[in-house]
C-alpha cells in the first residue's frame, strides 16, 4: 500500500479496525469500509472529496453504498484522523538530555533464588555477589539530587538481585531521602521489586506504608514456576512465596499506595500463559503482568519464531478471557494490555520511551552508574560514578537522540508510538546496537497492542 | 455514522 505507514488494518475477535498511526485514532470498521479504506490506502493524496467512479464500480458492494462510506470516510481524513500526516518527526530534533528522574538502586547483587532465565546472571551480573553498603545508597541519592536539575518528583527503584537482603539499607536510604526533601525541594517516590522469599509482617508494613508501588516476581501456576525459579538447593519457590504475596496485597489495598503488580515471565515452557494470568486472578490478584522471556536463542527456554505464532493465539485467547471477566462486572488489568486511547504519554515518551541513560540510570553496589538495570556489568556501558558525581554527557545525549525516528527499523512501523522503539538494552544485546530492536519483541508488541485496541474497541461495542 | 465508529495528536 502506497499509505500503509499511514494506518494499520486489522481483524480480531470479529471485530474490525483501522488505526491511524500519527494521530492515534481508532475506528471500528464493517467489511464494506475496511475494504475500502484499504483502497483508499493504495491511492495518492491528497485524496479527492469524491469515490472514484472506478474504485466505487469494482469494489464489489453496492455502487451507492460504496460512495456513502466513501463519504464516512473522506470526513475522517478531512478532520484529520485517517491517513493524518506525521507531524511527530519535528519532536525527534528536540530530543535534547533531561535532568536525572529516577535512578534503580542495586541494593544486592546476590539473590536467594537461582532462576533459570535471569538476565542478571542469578543476582551477581556475571561478576562477584556483592552487596551495597548503606554509605553508598545514601550517596546514590546525593547523585541522583545532584543530576536532577529543576526536576521535582525523583523515583528510586530498589531492586537487585533481591533487595530484600539488603533490608537494612532500603530502610536507611529512604529515611535518607525524605530527610532531604524539604532542603531540596525534591519529593521522592519510592519502588521495590522482590521474589518474596525474605518477606515477613514487619516488610509488609514497611513496604505497603513507603512503597508507592511494588513488583511481586512470580511466574504463576506452580509447576510452571517451580520449574524455572528455584533456590539454591534447587527447591521451588511458589509454596512459600505465594502467600505471602497475599497477604502483601490484601493489607496494601488498605493503605495509601494501593498500586502492585504480580510480575510474571513465560518461557516456551508455557506457552499457555494466560492460565497462569488466570491463576494469578483465582489466587486474588488483579494487578498481573506475565512477559515474555527475552534470551539467547540457544537456551532451552527461549522464545523463537517457531514459538511466534502460537503465542499471538495465546494473547488473542487471554484478550477474551479478560472481556469475559470484566462482562462479569469484575476487574482483572492485564499490564500488556493497557492503552489510553483518549490521551497517553505526550510526545516525548512515545519518541524515546523509557529514558535509559538519560533521565534514568542505575547504581551498582559499588557506585557505578549505569544506563539501565539491563546494561549493569556490560563493557564500556558504564556512565559514571556516584563518589565524584560524574555522568558521561556525551552517552547521555547518544540516548537521548535514540528515538524511534532514530532507528532504521522502528521509522516505518505503525505500532512504534506504543513501544517507542523498543527496549534499548535488549536491542543492544540482540541487535548489537541500541538502535536495532530486537525482532520478536516487535512482533510480540504488535500483537499486544492490536489485543489492547480491540478490547478497548470490544468494550465500547457493547 | 453508518459504516464507520470512531473510538476516541502540548
Amino acid at each position: 500500500m502506497i499509505n500503509q505507514n499511514l494506518i494499520h488494518t486489522f481483524t480480531q475477535n470479529g471485530i474490525s479496525i483501522a488505526l491511524d498511526v500519527h494521530s492515534g485514532a481508532v475506528h471500528v470498521l464493517d467489511p464494506l469500509s475496511l475494504a475500502l479504506v484499504e483502497a483508499m490506502a493504495r491511492l495518492d493524496m491528497p485524496l479527492p472529496p469524491q469515490c472514484p467512479d472506478s474504485l466505487a464500480r469494482e469494489l464489489g458492494y453496492p455502487e451507492a453504498d460504496v460512495r456513502e462510506a466513501w463519504e464516512e470516510l473522506y470526513s475522517l481524513y478531512e478532520a484529520g484522523t485517517l491517513f493524518s500526516p506525521d507531524d511527530y518527526a519535528p519532536f525527534a530534533s528536540k530530543m535534547v538530555p533531561s535532568p536525572v528522574k529516577a535512578m534503580c538502586l542495586h541494593v544486592a547483587h546476590d539473590c536467594n533464588l537461582r532462576c533459570a532465565y535471569c538476565f542478571a546472571g542469578t543476582g551477581a551480573y556475571h561478576g562477584g555477589r556483592s552487596a551495597m553498603p548503606i554509605e553508598t545508597g545514601k550517596r546514590a541519592i546525593d547523585y541522583l539530587i545532584h543530576h536532577s536539575a529543576g526536576r521535582r518528583n525523583l523515583e528510586v527503584d530498589f531492586f537487585g538481585g533481591e533487595p530484600l537482603l539488603g533490608f537494612p539499607l532500603v530502610r536507611e536510604v529512604v529515611a535518607y531521602a525524605r530527610s532531604l526533601e524539604k532542603e531540596h525541594n525534591k519529593r521522592f517516590r519510592f519502588t521495590i521489586t522482590t521474589n518474596g522469599v525474605l518477606l515477613d509482617d514487619e516488610k509488609i508494613d514497611f513496604i505497603n506504608r513507603e512503597m508507592h508501588n511494588v513488583v511481586l516476581s512470580l511466574d504463576g501456576r506452580p509447576e510452571v514456576n517451580d520449574r524455572v525459579r528455584r533456590r539454591v538447593d534447587g527447591s521451588g519457590c511458589y509454596a512459600d512465596v505465594l502467600p505471602k504475596f497475599q497477604k502483601l496485597v490484601e493489607q496494601r489495598r488498605k493503605s495509601e499506595n494501593p498500586q502492585y503488580y504480580v510480575r510474571g515471565t513465560f518461557t516456551r515452557y508455557n506457552l499457555d500463559f494466560a492460565e497462569d494470568v488466570l491463576h494469578f486472578y483465582r489466587a486474588g490478584f488483579d494487578q498481573v503482568s506475565v512477559e515474555p522471556v527475552v534470551a539467547p536463542a540457544d537456551t532451552p527456554y527461549s522464545l523463537t519464531e517457531e514459538h511466534l505464532p502460537a503465542i499471538y493465539a495465546e494473547y488473542e485467547r487471554l484478550a477474551k478471557i479478560l472481556l469475559d471477566i470484566r462482562g462479569k462486572g469484575e476487574w482483572l488489568n492485564f499490564f500488556h494490555f493497557m492503552v489510553d486511547l483518549e490521551q497517553g504519554p505526550c510526545a516525548i515518551k512515545r519518541l524515546r520511551g523509557c529514558g535509559c541513560g538519560n533521565e534514568y540510570v542505575a547504581v551498582t553496589p559499588d557506585g557505578d552508574v549505569y544506563p539501565c538495570h539491563q546494561f549493569v556489568g556490560l563493557d564500556g556501558w558504564k556512565m559514571g560514578s556516584i563518589w565524584d558525581l560524574s555522568l558521561d554527557e556525551t552517552k547521555k545525549a547518544d540516548f537521548a537522540r535514540a528515538t524511534v525516528y532514530d532507528k532504521p527499523e522502528c521509522q516505518k512501523c505503525w505500532a512504534k508510538f506504543y513501544c517507542s522503539g523498543g527496549c534499548n538494552a535488549n536491542n543492544l544485546q540482540y541487535g548489537g546496537s541500541i538502535r536495532t530492536p530486537n525482532r520478536i519483541s516487535c512482533e510480540l508488541e504488535k500483537k499486544r497492542v492490536e489485543c489492547a485496541i480491540m478490547i478497548k474497541a470490544a468494550e465500547a461495542l457493547v | 455514522m453508518k459504516h464507520v465508529k470512531t473510538l476516541n495528536k502540548k
